[in-house]
Parts: C-alpha cells; sequence; structure tokens
C-alpha cells in the first residue's frame, strides 16, 4: 500500500537555509504500511506530520527518496496519471474544507461526481453516506450553519464516500470535544475495519491511549518510531 | 467587468470587419471597374481620317471601327453629346452646353482579360486619326488597389489587435478569480479533479461574461456599422452617386442589404468572444494549475 525509501522533501529555495539551498521538512524516511492497516501519526508541532501527510495525498512530490502508494511511484509518475490516484486516496483536514457555496449533499457528492458517476446513480449512495455520519437533516444546507461537528462529519463522508483505499486525516479531532472526537474515531475505525487502510495525524496523546494501535512518529523531520 | 471590456472590443472589431470589408469592396470596384477600362479622345471627330478613306467616314468612326476589331476589347461606346456635356458640368458650370467649343469625341472602351497591348494600339489609332489620345488608368487604380489592400490588412491587423487585448483581459479577469478562489481550486484539486475539470469551470464563466459582452457590443455596433455602409454605398455603386444623404428609411433598407460578410460576422462576434473566453481561460487556469503537482 505504502512504501517509503529515503523519502525527503523541502519546499522550494526562496526560504533556503545557510548554504541558500532549501531546508528539508523531511529528511530520509523509510516505512512500509500494508493495506488495511492503521497508523498513528505523531510528533510535535514543526515536526513534519503534515508535510508527510501531503506527501501521502500527492499534494505534494518527494525531492528525494521513492514514494510508492498503491503500486504508482509518485516521485516518477506524470502529472496527468495523478487525478486518479487522488481519487483513490480520501483526507480530511483539520479546517474541514468544505466549499462553501455547495450544499452538504453536494460537498458529499463532489469526488463521485469527480470519478464520473452519472447523477442518477449517485443520488442513494450520498444519502446512505449522509445517513451513516448523521447529517441527513441538513443535506440541504451550506456548511457554515453547520456545528464544528457537523461539519467534521460531513469531510469525512466527503472523504469516504467514493470507498477510498487510503484515508488520511490531519488533526481531525482537533475542533471537536472529546464526545464527538470519539464518535469520529468509531467512524474512522470502522472504515478500518472494512478495508481501508487509515492513517491519523494527531498530537493528542490521549485519543492515541484510548486507542492504541501501531504509529509512525516523527521528530525534527526524521522517523523515531515506526510500530 | 469583463463583459463590459470584452462590449467594447466586440464594438472595435465590428469597426475594423466593417473596414476590412469596405476596403475590400472598394478595390474590388476599382480593380474591376476602372482598371478595365481605356478613355479615347478624338480631336475633330468629324474630319475624315487618313486615307484611304470610304465616303462619309469621319475620324471618329475609323476609331470606333477599329477599336471593335482589336482583340481584348470587350465594348467601344462613344459618349454622346449630352454625356459630353455632363463630364463638362463640373468646371463649366451649367452653360457648359452653350459654349460653341470645339470637342474631341470621347469613346469609352471596356478592355477583356488582359486587354490590348496599349502601345500598340496607340500606334494604330494615331496612324489612323493622328491626334488621338489613350488614356489608361491602370496605374492609378493599381495604386489605388494598393492603397485599398494596404487598409485591408492594417483592418484585419486591427481586428487581431482586438482580439489579442481581448484575450490578455480575460486572462487577467481569470487569474484574479483563480487568487481569489485559491482553497477551493486546492481542494477540488486535492480531491482529484483534473486540470481539464477545474479548468471548464472557469472557461464556462468566463465564455458567458465574454459572450454576454459581444453580444452587447455587437448591438451597439450595428447601428454604426449600417450608417457607413449607407455613406459608402455611392462609392461601390455609381448609380447612388448623386442622392441625398441618407434618411432613417434609406438606413434601415441599408440594414437588410450588407454585404454578406457583414451580415454572417457580426452575428458571429458574440461567438468568437465566447470562444476566445473559453480558450483564454482554459489556457490561464491550466497554466497555474501547472505550479500544482
Amino acid at each position: 500500500m505504502i512504501r517509503a525509501e529515503g523519502v525527503g522533501l523541502h519546499y522550494g529555495d526562496s526560504d533556503g537555509g545557510a548554504d541558500g539551498a532549501a531546508p528539508e521538512v523531511l529528511q530520509g524516511l523509510s516505512f512500509n504500511v500494508p493495506g488495511g492497516g492503521w497508523r498513528w501519526l505523531l510528533g510535535p508541532s514543526g515536526a513534519g506530520k503534515s508535510s508527510l501527510l501531503r506527501l501521502l495525498h500527492v499534494a505534494a512530490r518527494p525531492t528525494r527518496g521513492q514514494l510508492n502508494l498503491m503500486g504508482v511511484d509518485v516521485g516518477q509518475a506524470r502529472r496527468r496519471e495523478l487525478p486518479a490516484l487522488r481519487r483513490r486516496i480520501g483526507m480530511v483536514f483539520q479546517d474541514f474544507r468544505l466549499l462553501s457555496h455547495l450544499s452538504v449533499f453536494d460537498n458529499v457528492a463532489l469526488p463521485l461526481r469527480l470519478a464520473g458517476r452519472p447523477e442518477g446513480q449517485l443520488r442513494a449512495d450520498v444519502t446512505e453516506m449522509l445517513r451513516w455520519v448523521g447529517l441527513t437533516k441538513v443535506a440541504a444546507v451550506r456548511p457554515s450553519l453547520l456545528s464544528g461537528g457537523e461539519q467534521q462529519r460531513a469531510a469525512i463522508a466527503r472523504a469516504v464516500i467514493v470507498r477510498p483505499l487510503l484515508l488520511l486525516a490531519d488533526e481531525p479531532t482537533g475542533n471537536l470535544d472529546d464526545t464527538q472526537a470519539e464518535r469520529l474515531m468509531v467512524l474512522l475505525q470502522e472504515m478500518n475495519r472494512l478495508g481501508t487502510t487509515v492513517i491519523v495525524a494527531t498530537h493528542n496523546v490521549a485519543l492515541v491511549d484510548r486507542h492504541p494501535g501501531p504509529a509512525l512518529e516523527l521528530s525534527r523531520g526524521r522517523l523515531v518510531r515506526d510500530g | 467587468m469583463l463583459p463590459l471590456i470584452v462590449a467594447a472590443m466586440t464594438f472595435l472589431a465590428a469597426l475594423a470587419i466593417a473596414g476590412a470589408q469596405g476596403a475590400a469592396e472598394l478595390g474590388r470596384h476599382w480593380q474591376q471597374g476602372a482598371a478595365a477600362t481605356l478613355t479615347v479622345q478624338v480631336p475633330r471627330p468629324a474630319a475624315p481620317p487618313t486615307a484611304p478613306a470610304a465616303a462619309g467616314e469621319t475620324r471618329r468612326d475609323r476609331v470606333v471601327t477599329l477599336l471593335r476589331g482589336t482583340p481584348g476589347i470587350a465594348t467601344v461606346r462613344p459618349l454622346g453629346d449630352s454625356e459630353l456635356t455632363d463630364l463638362l458640368r463640373p468646371w463649366l458650370g451649367s452653360s457648359a452646353e452653350q459654349l460653341a467649343l470645339p470637342l474631341p469625341a470621347v469613346v469609352a472602351v471596356t478592355v477583356a482579360g488582359e486587354g490590348p497591348d496599349l502601345a500598340a494600339l496607340a500606334a494604330r489609332l494615331e496612324a489612323a486619326a493622328p491626334g488621338t489620345m489613350t488614356e489608361s488608368h491602370g496605374p492609378w487604380v493599381r495604386r489605388l488597389a494598393l492603397l485599398a489592400r494596404s487598409l485591408l490588412f492594417c483592418a484585419l491587423a486591427a481586428l487581431g489587435l482586438v482580439a489579442a487585448v481581448a484575450a490578455a483581459v480575460i486572462v487577467v479577469a481569470t487569474r484574479a478569480a483563480l487568487a481569489s478562489r485559491r482553497e477551493v481550486v486546492e481542494t477540488l484539486h486535492g480531491l482529484g479533479a483534473t486540470d481539464l475539470y477545474i479548468a471548464d469551470r472557469f472557461a464556462r464563466r468566463a465564455s458567458r461574461a465574454a459572450a454576454l459582452g459581444g453580444l452587447a457590443g455587437m448591438v451597439l455596433a450595428l447601428p454604426v456599422v449600417v450608417a457607413l455602409a449607407a455613406l459608402a454605398a455611392p462609392f461601390v455603386n455609381a448609380t447612388l452617386a448623386e442622392t441625398a444623404l441618407p434618411n432613417l428609411a434609406d438606413l434601415l433598407a441599408t440594414a437588410w442589404r450588407l454585404p454578406p460578410v457583414l451580415l454572417w460576422s457580426l452575428p458571429a462576434l458574440p461567438i468568437l468572444a465566447a470562444a476566445i473566453g473559453y480558450v483564454a481561460a482554459q489556457g490561464a487556469v491550466r497554466a497555474w494549475l501547472r505550479q500544482l503537482p
């Protein structure tokens, strides 16, 4: 599913280091995550968790090493091959990133539309997904009118509507109270039980203690724990 | 704002097309009309020609006969007295017909194809009726035709420039729209939207705005073009030369008799504007998206 060998990442060279080259935010990461696996992604702020998630979400390409996602070498793949790869990856952002001009229903339906699903065939799936996350009554509402927990559930519904092979979550409980956070964890674990590989970035130690599992831990851009 | 700018561009494009059409029409008219004519003046037309002459044959008869027998000449028509008087009236006033001036005979000749060898023809006419002058309009017409072609080129260049400026405006507007919707675009990109999908969303909007502006510009330009066509009509149709300036009824009639090029190109302007808007916006968005992986 995920195979990283000596992966490094730096962002351009505008904020370069002392020698003029950009400092690497990720350095020499090597790890494997099998299909259907679960990983916590741990580390303090600035450790590189979000950067690694960007690589895994194909929002950036590794500047060093080799990253293979679902059989695709992300560093070498042609640009036009990447949208199809992204459609097999679900991403839950801390700030939700719901499209404000679309209703909840249309936000959740968006990945299916991008995948080319005919309108007549997506309504049932979206309705079922909204029922699963408890948002049926607000399907026609704009995201800005929802609570934080409801927006998070809408974002999760959008991330999993296409039954992704890989589900990434960046601090998904950061804007939720404990009850909502627990409910979210149940949803993520259910997806994992159904076969989706799940990687959850968090610095919420209590949450990890309540739901123990294998982890990748980063410190200053380096992998310090795998397992 | 974009529709307003495109409307102004479309208005200018319509004027450029009208100018191109006018220049082409005048050039064609000059080419087909004046370039294909000769004027032959025969002094002392009633005098007998160079011997041997038939009984009662005049110098004018000899010249006309000789012209009619010359290969490369389509028609030969001696002008009547009233036509000669009309020619003189601009210089001599209304009393031209009362003046007892010894006028030459004037023969209007139209040539066919390449026409005759003018030097050889002039020599033969001189031999038959000494003093006969042959005036070809060719050099002037070639100059006028060159001028017409230059005007046509300038009009087409202006048209191309207008299209380029319109495309540049749309690119700038699209970049501004991208900057204000960056997060939405990045979210769509992250969800697996292709460049084509994202660019199509922006391009459709730009295309609609450009079509709207194009339609407004075309509607605004139509009365101007019709008025110009009505004013230019006498220059390409000699029978209208003496008519008064066009009134409203003439303008309305002209609208239905616009040259075919204008009849299809003016309605095509909004479509062209929409196409330019779509292509320019697509290009701008795709170029912007290439900064993303």
